[in-house]
C-alpha cells in the first residue's frame, strides 16, 4: 500500500531512532513509503495559534502535496497528526477558506481540493493494514512483558477533527496492539493524559511533574515499560526523565518506547536495528524481560 | 431498564489536598483527592434516563443521606458537574446507557477539587480565579448618556459568542491538566472569560488584563492538552479562547516572556528552512540572557547528547524551502523576515 509519508520534524531531529525504526517496518507491513520530503513542519500548533492563516497556508500544502500523489497522509507523531487533521477538517469543509489557501499556495505548483485523508500509522494498522497482516509478520512475541499506553493529547482531542467519534475504537487501538503481540497492557490513568512537553520552556518543573507523575504511576501499577505513538511525548518522557525524577524526588528509571520499535521488536528486529541503545532511559529493563540485550 | 450506579461517598476519615506538603515532592494530581468509599446502587429507570434521574431516585427512594447539588436538569444552571467515569460531565445531560461500562456507571466528585461530602465539591478555586481575572467590563469613556447605550458592530461580538456560552459548572476546571499540577494555574474557565473581556470593545482595561493574564499561572502556563475543549458541555472550548488571548497579549507587545520567544523562534525556523530546529529552539525560548534557565536545561541536554539523540548539529533546509519562504512573505504577518 503507497502512503504518503510523512515524518515530522522530531523524528528527523531528536529522535532519529523514530524514523529508522519506522522505516524498518513499513515492509513486513506492506507499506510503500513515498515520504513528503518537501512538506514544511506543521507549526505544531504554535504558529496556528499565532498565525492561523499561515499555519492554514503551510498545512495546506502538506495536504496538496499528499493529494497529488493520489495517497493518504501516513504520520509516525501525534503532535503532526493532531495539527494535520484539525486543519483539514476545517479546510474540508469550509471551501472559502480552502480557496484562500489556494490563492496563496496556487502558484507554487499545488493547490488543495480537500481530499486528503491523514492517518497516523496507529490508526492505519488497524483500518488499512489488518490485524491479519500485523499476525503474520510477528515472529516474538513479547510475552511477560507489561506495557502501558501513553497516547499523546492530540490524537485523543478534540474528537471532533480526530474522526474519534466515528470511531471511538481509535481510542483503544495502543492497548490493543500491545495484547496483539504478546505483552500485557497497563491500566492507568495517566494513559490519555498530557506529558506537559508544550509547557517545557514556559513552566519547565510543572512540566517535569506533569509528565513524570504519570510514569511513576505506571510504574506502580507494574509497567516495565510505556510505548507511545508521539515523540514530543518521548522527549519528555525518555529525554527529561532523569530531571523529572529530581524534580519529583523519586527514582523512575522506566523506559519509553515508540510505537514502532515496539512493532519492529515484534517483527524480530533486533534492539540495535530500532536505535533502542540511543534513548536516555536505558532500555535494558525491559529488554531483559524477553531475553534480549541492547 | 436495570442500571447500576457506582458512587463515591464522603469519608470523613478522609486526609485532603492540605496535608499533602510541598516537601512530599509531586503527588499524582489524583492523589490528592480524599479516600473515598464506594457504595453501589441498583436502580429501575427508562432506558433514555440520564445520570442525574439515578441519583435523585437513589436520593429520594434508597438512601436519603447522599449528597447531590442540582437544580435546572436541563444542562443550564451547571450545578451538577462531576467526575463521571473518570471525567467531568454534567450529570442531567449524560444518558447512564451511553455511560454504563461493564455493567456500571461509576460518579464522584473531581479529585482536583475539595470535597464537601459525596457528589458535592468546593467551588472555591474555581470562584476564586473567576474573581482574579476582573470578570466584568471596565468602561470606556465617554460613558453613554442615561438613556442611551453602548453601541457595538455585531461583527465585534461574535468573537466572543462562543464564550458568553459558559454556565461556570466547572467541568473545565476540574479535568484541566495543568490545573492538576498547579493550583495557581487561572484555569481555562477563567482565561476564557478573561478574552471575553479583552476582546470586548467595549472595555477600557485591555492592556492591563492582557499584562495580568501573562504573568505566572496565566496564559503561558496552559499546556495545550485540550481536555477543556473536550469535557466543556456548552461548547465554550476554552482553549481556543486561551489561544486568542496569547495572540492578542503577543500582538499588543506582551512579548518579553518565553511564550513569545518560542513562538518567534518557532516561526523563523519553519520560514528559513522548512523545519523546525530543535538545536536551537531550547535555548532562544529560553532566553540567551536567562543563565539560570539555559543551566537548568543543560543536564537534559547532556543527557541527550550522551544518547546519541541531539539533532544534527548542521540544520538542514528542506528541498523546495524557497515555497514556503514565499508563503510565509505572503501571509507571515510578523514573522515575515
Amino acid at each position: 500500500m503507497k502512503v504518503a509519508f510523512y515524518p515530522g520534524c522530531v523524528s528527523k531531529g531528536a529522535c532519529p531512532e523514530l524514523y529508522v525504526s519506522a522505516k524498518a517496518i513499513a515492509e513486513p507491513l506492506g507499506l510503500e513509503l513515498e515520504e513528503l520530503t518537501e512538506a514544511p513542519c506543521t507549526g505544531a500548533g504554535v504558529l496556528s495559534e499565532q498565525n492561523p492563516e499561515l499555519a492554514d497556508s503551510l498545512n495546506g500544502l502538506t495536504l496538496a502535496m499528499a493529494e497529488s500523489k493520489g495517497a493518504d497522509v501516513m504520520t509516525i507523531c501525534s503532535t503532526c497528526q493532531g495539527v494535520l487533521s484539525n486543519h483539514n477538517y476545517h479546510l474540508q469543509r469550509d471551501a472559502a477558506r480552502r480557496e484562500k489557501v489556494n490563492a496563496t499556495i496556487g502558484d507554487q505548483g499545488y493547490r488543495y481540493g480537500g481530499k486528503a485523508k491523514v492517518k497516523h500509522l496507529l490508526w492505519m494498522l488497524f483500518e488499512d493494514i489488518g490485524l491479519d497482516r500485523i499476525r503474520g509478520a510477528i515472529k516474538r512475541k513479547l510475552t511477560g512483558l507489561k506495557i502501558a499506553p501513553f497516547y499523546g493529547c492530540y490524537i485523543l482531542r478534540p474528537e471532533e477533527y480526530l474522526g474519534l467519534r466515528e470511531r471511538p475504537e481509535r481510542k483503544t487501538y495502543l492497548e490493543q496492539l500491545i495484547t496483539l503481540v504478546g505483552a500485557e497492557p497497563v491500566e492507568y490513568r495517566g494513559a490519555t493524559k498530557c506529558c506537559g512537553f508544550p509547557m517545557l520552556t514556559f513552566n519547565r518543573e510543572k512540566s517535569l511533574a506533569m509528565g513524570g507523575s504519570h510514569i511513576v504511576e505506571a510504574k506502580e501499577k507494574g509497567a516495565d515499560m510505556l510505548v507511545t505513538p508521539c515523540p514530543l511525548c518521548h522527549l519528555n518522557l525518555d529525554g527529561q526523565q532523569p530531571d523529572a525524577a529530581k524534580v519529583l524526588r523519586k527514582d523512575i528509571g522506566v523506559p519509553i518506547f515508540h510505537l514502532p520499535q515496539l512493532l519492529g521488536l515484534a517483527f524480530g528486529f533486533s534492539p540495535a536495528e530500532l536505535r533502542l541503545n540511543h534513548h536516555v532511559v536505558p532500555t535494558a529493563s525491559a529488554l531483559e524481560k524477553v531475553e534480549l540485550k541492547v | 431498564m436495570q442500571f447500576t450506579i457506582e458512587i463515591g461517598r464522603y469519608n470523613p476519615e478522609g486526609k485532603y489536598s492540605d496535608a499533602v506538603s510541598r516537601e512530599e515532592g509531586y503527588p499524582p494530581p489524583w492523589d490528592k483527592a480524599p479516600p473515598r468509599r464506594y457504595q453501589t446502587y441498583t436502580v429501575d429507570l427508562p432506558e433514555h434516563a440520564v445520570v442525574l434521574d439515578g441519583l435523585i431516585a437513589i436520593r429520594e427512594y434508597q438512601d436519603e443521606s447522599l449528597a447531590v447539588r442540582c437544580a435546572c436538569r436541563s444542562a443550564i444552571c451547571g450545578s451538577c458537574a462531576m467526575w463521571i467515569n473518570g471525567h467531568a460531565h454534567l450529570a442531567c445531560k449524560s444518558k447512564l446507557q451511553e455511560f454504563t461500562k461493564n455493567g456500571k456507571t461509576r460518579v464522584e466528585s473531581p479529585p482536583s477539587m475539595p470535597v464537601v461530602r459525596d457528589l458535592v465539591w468546593g467551588m472555591d478555586p474555581f470562584w476564586q480565579k473567576h474573581h482574579a481575572v476582573t470578570p466584568w467590563l471596565e468602561p470606556k469613556q465617554p460613558m453613554p448618556g442615561p438613556r442611551e447605550e453602548y453601541r457595538v458592530p455585531n461583527a465585534a461580538m461574535e468573537n466572543l459568542i462562543q464564550e458568553v456560552s459558559c454556565i461556570s459548572c466547572g467541568c473545565c476546571l476540574m479535568d484541566c491538566e495543568s490545573f492538576a499540577i498547579n493550583d495557581q494555574f487561572l484555569g481555562p474557565h477563567a482565561l476564557a472569560k478573561a478574552y471575553r473581556y479583552a476582546a470586548d470593545p467595549r472595555d477600557a482595561t485591555v492592556q492591563q488584563r492582557l499584562d495580568h493574564d501573562g504573568h505566572g499561572g496565566g496564559i503561558w502556563d496552559c499546556t495545550h492538552c485540550y481536555e477543556c475543549v473536550q469535557q466543556c458541555p456548552k461548547g465554550v472550548a476554552p482553549l481556543d479562547q486561551i489561544l486568542k488571548l496569547r495572540k492578542m497579549a503577543v500582538d499588543a507587545g506582551f512579548t518579553k516572556n518565553p511564550g513569545t520567544r518560542h513562538a518567534d523562534a518557532f516561526a523563523e525556523s519553519v520560514r528559513d528552512s522548512g523545519r523546525l530546529n530543535e538545536l536551537t529552539l531550547m535555548p532562544k525560548s529560553t532566553g540567551f540572557f536567562n543563565i539560570v534557565g539555559q543551566l537548568q536545561t543543560l543536564p537534559s541536554a547532556i543527557n541527550m547528547l550522551r544518547a546519541g539523540k541531539l539533532p544534527p548539529i548542521v540544520h538542514h533546509k528542506i528541498p523546495g524551502v524557497q515555497r514556503i519562504k514565499t508563503i510565509f512573505q505572503r501571509v507571515g504577518g510578523r514573522f515575515k523576515k
